[in-house]
């Protein structure tokens, strides 16, 4: 598998993948 | 005037300084990184390596070092309750030190020492310079992916932001 963090675009996507996991995260630890 | 300089004059360095970092660091990823591909076709890169990067590096790290200091200031006494996730007003602002610290940490440990065999500041071989040029091509990219988060738990951690964000 080709690594995400060759291209900007992936890096980029894995950012805001990684985004939306933590923020969903402390979300429900907050509830 | 202690809330003055903690809070207020602290955030306003936190920002200038913060917004110095990650300007550099995105300058290196989505404008050198891709412009020494290029030069290294026509044999200009050496005036960005040698003229440019190692301006660009002294800013970036030095300004790490600010970013984080300021940051820490303005936690002060809550510090650890951040760090710790002692308390759940801190968990959002946790996060983004985490994701600062981490990030200062590649800056410090993996970046800046890998750069100084890739510039020529250390001497290295070209194996080396080839492992250094790898390892410091990932920290930075992965400081790029990881700023993201970090900046959004930065903006969403106080007052009416962290409202909007988490109710």
């Amino acid at each position: 598998m080709k690594n995400p963090l060759d291209s900007l675009w992936g890096t980029v996507i894995s950012g805001l993948v990684i985004t939306v996991i933590l923020y969903n995260i402390v979300k429900f630890a907050l509830q | 005037m202690g809330d003055f300089i903690q809070l207020g004059l602290g955030r306003w360095l936190h920002i200038l300084a913060g917004v110095m970092w990650i300007g550099l660091l995105y300058y290196f990823n989505f404008v050198q990184v891709p412009a020494l591909a290029e030069a290294a076709k026509d044999g200009t890169a050496p005036g960005i390596t040698k003229h440019v990067a190692p301006r660009a590096l002294f800013w970036f790290r030095w300004a790490a070092v600010v970013t984080w200091l300021a940051g820490a200031m303005i936690l002060g006494s809550h510090f650890l309750d951040a760090f710790l996730f002692r308390a759940t007003a801190y968990y959002p602002i946790g996060v983004g030190a985490w994701l600062g610290t981490i990030m200062i940490f590649n800056v410090w440990v993996l970046i800046w020492p890998n750069q100084q065999k890739i510039l020529g500041l250390k001497p290295a071989t070209d194996e080396e310079k080839a492992k250094a040029r790898r390892v410091a091509f990932l920290a930075s990219r992965t400081n790029t992916m990881l700023s993201i988060p970090m900046i959004f738990f930065m903006v969403a951690s106080g007052g009416v932001f962290k409202t909007a964000f988490f109710g």
